[in-house]
């Protein structure tokens, strides 16, 4: 059964907008409120914000009315059209990663073939982002901020990349939709009922993909470029009002957007096992969503579990991990599952 | 790889303290954050405040000679003395009338006062005392100037002393009231 409604090119365009605005934002306020305000409270023995909303529930509200109030303050000396083009930039780049997210059979955005090798190119664009927001803030705090900001992003977009590799190699492609439709259809040594969600076989990789997602999103213990003890701020620094609330959306819709590749890469994506629901059945291009929003919450739970636990790593600490062990590690990853791939 | 298991460790410890908070009372009890946290939601229910706490100071005007002694050792000079002296009657019929000082002004700047306690400690003539109160402050930085009637108002919240642990000889001192 086929959906039998014809859409103009810019009637598909605000969907496909608005649906994008919608999984950005949805999941960003629901990682804020839930993990940050609630889960990082409970683990240090408080309550959180109780006053906005029941239990607090509106409080993010609150603090964009508070920032969307602030005066926007540009540094006498700072370069002001690339300081104002700096935190649209980071929001770009994690906009432009959800459109390659399958979310359900027929739901998605873009059927790219290239898919995964998009949004990892994408993830990186938010670097440019960063160092802009350093070196234009006319700011020393700021610029070293930037600047181990981008040596971090950089060292961690290897194994980043190397882990997903893994993937890719057992999934035969490079494409999002294909790498989801490989695990709800594969089979454990010919057993289909499970599917094959490739955190069992890739489960070196997955652990890999977490690692490094911490350190590009910046959070404890890779939190380095914003380390308020000796940076203030970092490259956020000089920033105020509504600029800082797009660098802080960016933040926490990155977690998402990667959290969402995670899910989409290890976890089956929007599948659910074969046994319950056929993966290719329409009902799933409306469960699948709520599939994937619990998949991604799973893993955002563990990547903030991690921060809340974990003190900061020193600068050189932080390289060493990611070209010292966590390279070498991929790469041996990498060829096993090669060698597996042709001998199976 | 023995940092392994340290980092596991480090993770179960944070989970095991958001379980103790959300459930105080085991897993089978209903969710009550509230009791499980260690804070308090100030405005709507107030902390227990611990023995002897530093809140504000008190002043017991009938027992302050104006020595000045709190004034000189205050570290912030935040405690102003003016006191003018005066004949009292003699205390047995014929005697001679007994020089007194009486207080003009005494006055302390808790915008500047940093709870160190020494005027506390050093004054000769328990005329200082603590008191746990803390709920004083105001729009205006002036008015955390406390003169001596605001002062002695504090008097009524000062707590008896507390009693010296088992076997001491020594008797515990009285609030004079």
């Amino acid at each position: 059964m086929t959906l039998a409604i014809q859409l103009s090119y810019w009637q598909q365009t605000v969907f496909r907008s608005l649906g994008i605005a919608a999984a950005v934002l949805l999941p960003a306020g629901t990682i804020v409120y839930v993990y940050l305000f609630k889960m990082m409270s409970f683990m240090q023995s408080r309550l959180g914000p109780m006053e906005a909303g029941p239990f607090g529930s509106m409080q993010l509200l609150a603090e964009v009315g508070k920032w969307l109030q602030k005066e926007d303050l540009i540094p006498a000396k700072a370069d002001k059209r690339v300081f104002m083009l700096a935190p649209v930039v980071v929001m770009l780049s994690t906009f432009l990663i959800y459109t390659v997210v399958p979310f359900g059979p027929d739901a998605w955005f873009t059927n790219l073939d290239t898919g995964i090798f998009l949004a990892l190119a994408l993830s990186s664009v938010s670097v440019i982002g960063t160092l802009m927001a350093g070196w234009a803030s006319a700011n020393k705090y700021s610029l070293l901020g930037g600047l181990r900001a981008a040596g971090q992003l950089i060292a961690y977009e290897l194994p980043l990349v190397l882990a997903v590799v893994g993937v890719v190699i057992q999934a035969g492609t490079l494409n999002l939709i294909g790498i989801v439709t490989a695990q709800g259809d594969g089979e454990i040594f010919g057993f289909g009922a499970l599917g094959n969600p490739y955190i069992i076989t890739q489960f070196i990789g997955f652990l890999i993909f977490l690692i490094a997602t911490q350190a590009e999103l910046t959070q404890a213990p890779f939190d380095m470029p914003i380390a308020e003890s000796e940076l203030i701020s970092g490259y956020m620094t000089e920033y105020s009002g509504f600029r800082f609330l797009l660098f802080f959306i960016g933040e926490f819709a990155t977690a998402g957007a990667f959290a969402a590749l995670a899910s989409v890469l290890f976890l089956g994506g929007w599948t659910i096992p074969p046994f319950i629901i056929d993966p290719q059945s329409n009902v799933m291009n409306v469960l699948g969503p709520l599939v994937m929003l619990a998949k991604m919450m799973l893993v955002l739970f563990l990547i903030f579990w991690f921060r809340f636990t974990y003190p900061r790593f020193r600068e050189d600490q932080l390289q060493q991990l990611a070209w010292k062990y966590l390279i070498p590690l991929s790469l041996v990853n990498i060829a096993a599952t090669a060698i597996l791939k042709v001998a199976f | 790889m023995g940092i392994v298991p340290g980092l596991i460790k480090g993770l179960g410890v944070t989970l095991k303290e958001a379980k103790r908070t959300v459930f105080p009372d085991g897993m089978m009890k209903p969710p009550s954050p509230a009791k499980g946290a260690a804070t308090v939601q100030y405005p709507h229910e107030k902390e227990e405040l611990a023995p002897r706490s530093r809140g504000v100071i008190a002043l017991k005007e009938e027992n302050c000679t104006s020595c000045m002694l709190c004034a000189r050792e205050c570290p912030d000079w935040c405690i102003y003395i003016e006191a003018h002296k005066y004949l009292a009657p003699p205390r047995k019929a014929g005697g001679k009338p007994r020089q007194r000082n009486e207080l003009d002004r005494f006055d302390i700047d808790f915008s500047l006062c940093m709870y160190c306690g020494i005027c506390v400690e050093v004054c000769p003539f328990d005329a200082l005392f603590w008191s746990p109160e803390y709920e004083y402050s105001e729009p205006r930085i002036a008015d955390l100037l406390h003169d001596k009637d605001r002062l002695a108002d504090w008097m009524t919240t000062v707590p008896d002393f507390e009693s010296y642990e088992a076997g001491s000889e020594q008797k515990v001192r009285k609030v004079p009231r």
